[in-house]
């Protein structure tokens, strides 16, 4: 891996890096062989554009199990594809329910949507950021329509309960969004198996494709009809009319798609398969609990989530007693070279659900590349800053863990 | 025979890839080429085939339920 930077890399929640060579491989063979425009002419250099975009379709279906490659549509992120769900599908009078261990791509749009009409409900999430699917179970209300569940927490990586939530989404005739931007690739998921009926997913995480790549996986008990493009424009198909295509793909897909994006997470997602979900998840888990266990024994930090791997992905939040998270990830930056993100991460409802907000945490989001000698480095690190702080300043005014809300 | 041909309309690009593949399975030649302006006004592709083909194809595209826009002759 290209490695060269020197630095430890732990902000793969928000995008992963480095990416498989194979990913790089196919951008460069798709901008100097092949190039054309997908789907919009007949010539030999747009058909092999068109095939890259299907086997991008195909590689896509295969992962998550949909049931048919014609209802994977693609859009620029997870944040698109979720709005396409929301947006698209849900009027006034609607009732939705949610958790509180959202991210604003799915909260922002719903609240929206309040304002518009349609009714929302948070279920509460424990302060470890876990889902008691009993909780979705006593708001849903005659008016119900759709659950919307991210997977797993972008904060502290706790995975919901989706099978569970999806179970009881057919039991009432609901529909089941999921928001997989944490999973996708990371965490097995089965949109058949786990009657998932709306996946919203990003290529450019544990997928390992570039940035501008996504989409919405739509489930054979989505009314097509009802389900509105978010845009109408040219889909290169019907051309002779002035309306929009009712089918699938082309009614979602409109202006000329990333060819070269989708290039990139043709080759991730195969890259992903060829790996195998399991051995992956299980690298990253092995990651997660020594990282779990190594910040839990530096004194002054503050693990929060699961702590526990097998309840979790590869994303851990923590505070250092003394120092805002800003400061922290200031000083991990410059001085160790450890790369992460701090703040709020775009979610504020979990940080009220966990006890972070408005301060925030540090958070390592680790990745398929990282390794063992990363993980202890990176503590290490940690565990420096832990003692200068120690020294320095014993009786320090800033405690951010504990800052009122 | 030989240079006598049918295409196979779809809906859209997605759809002629998909009948492309079902074909390439079983060993059956088609082409994915521009609509010929006088079949539709679509700007789009669809699936050349041989004439003598189309019988074979009509059972292969039913069989693995792939939606087409009917098989023409040019």
């Amino acid at each position: 891996m290209p490695q060269e930077q020197n630095v430890i890399y732990f902000d793969n929640a928000a995008t992963s890096w480095p990416k498989p060579p194979e990913v790089r491989e196919a951008m460069a063979h798709y901008l100097d062989e092949v190039g054309a425009n997908p789907g919009r002419s007949g010539h030999r250099l747009a058909v092999e554009s068109a095939r890259i975009v299907y086997a991008a379709r195909e590689a896509v279906a295969e992962l998550f199990n949909a049931p048919d490659l014609l209802r994977v549509v693609f859009a620029a992120n997870v944040t698109e594809a979720l709005n396409l769900a929301l947006r698209g599908y849900l009027r006034p009078g609607d009732h939705v329910i949610t958790g509180s261990m959202e991210h604003n791509s799915a909260m922002r749009p719903l609240r929206a949507l309040e304002q518009e009409g349609v009714e929302l409900a948070v279920a509460p999430c424990s302060p470890e950021g876990f889902l008691d699917p009993a909780r979705v179970a006593a708001a849903i209300r005659p008016n119900t329509t759709m659950i919307v569940l991210n997977h797993a927490s972008n904060v502290v990586g706790t995975l919901l309960p989706v099978a569970e939530v999806g179970r009881l989404a057919r039991r009432h005739n609901l529909l089941l969004l999921v928001d997989a931007a944490q999973t996708g690739g990371a965490y097995p998921i089965d949109l058949q198996a786990e009657k998932i009926d709306l996946l919203a997913f990003t290529g450019h995480k544990s997928l390992y494709g570039p940035m501008g790549t996504g989409g919405l996986i739509i489930g054979e008990r989505v009314d097509l009809e009802r389900l509105a493009p978010l845009m109408r424009g040219g889909t290169g198909s019907r051309s002779e009319r002035e309306e929009q295509p009712d089918f699938l793909p082309d009614k979602f897909e409109s202006g000329t798609p990333n060819g070269v994006g989708l290039a990139g997470l043709a080759a991730g997602v195969r890259w992903v398969l060829a790996q195998g979900i399991e051995a992956i998840r299980a690298h990253e888990m092995r990651l997660t609990q020594q990282l779990v266990n190594g910040l839990r024994a530096i004194p002054g930090v503050t693990v929060y989530g699961s702590l526990e791997a097998s309840r979790q992905t590869a994303t851990v939040s923590f505070n250092l007693a003394g120092l805002e998270p800003s400061e922290v990830g200031l000083r991990l930056d410059d001085e160790e070279a450890v790369l992460c993100r701090v703040g709020l991460h775009c979610a504020p409802v979990a940080h009220k659900t966990i006890g972070t907000f408005p301060t925030g945490t540090v958070r390592f989001g680790l990745g398929a590349f990282n390794t063992a000698q990363e993980v202890q480095a990176a503590l290490e690190a940690v565990r420096r800053l832990a003692v200068d702080q120690s020294r320095s300043s014993p009786s320090s005014k800033h405690q951010p863990a504990e800052a009122v809300q | 025979m030989k240079d006598q041909y049918s295409v196979i309309l779809v809906y859209a690009t997605t759809y002629a890839l998909r009948v492309e593949k079902e074909l390439k399975e079983v060993g059956v030649a088609c082409k994915l080429i521009p609509v010929p302006r006088y079949l539709s006004s679509d700007c789009g592709m669809c699936v050349r085939i041989e004439r003598a083909d189309k019988e074979t194809v009509r059972r292969i595209l039913a069989a693995a339920q792939v939606e087409t826009d009917g098989i023409y002759d040019i």
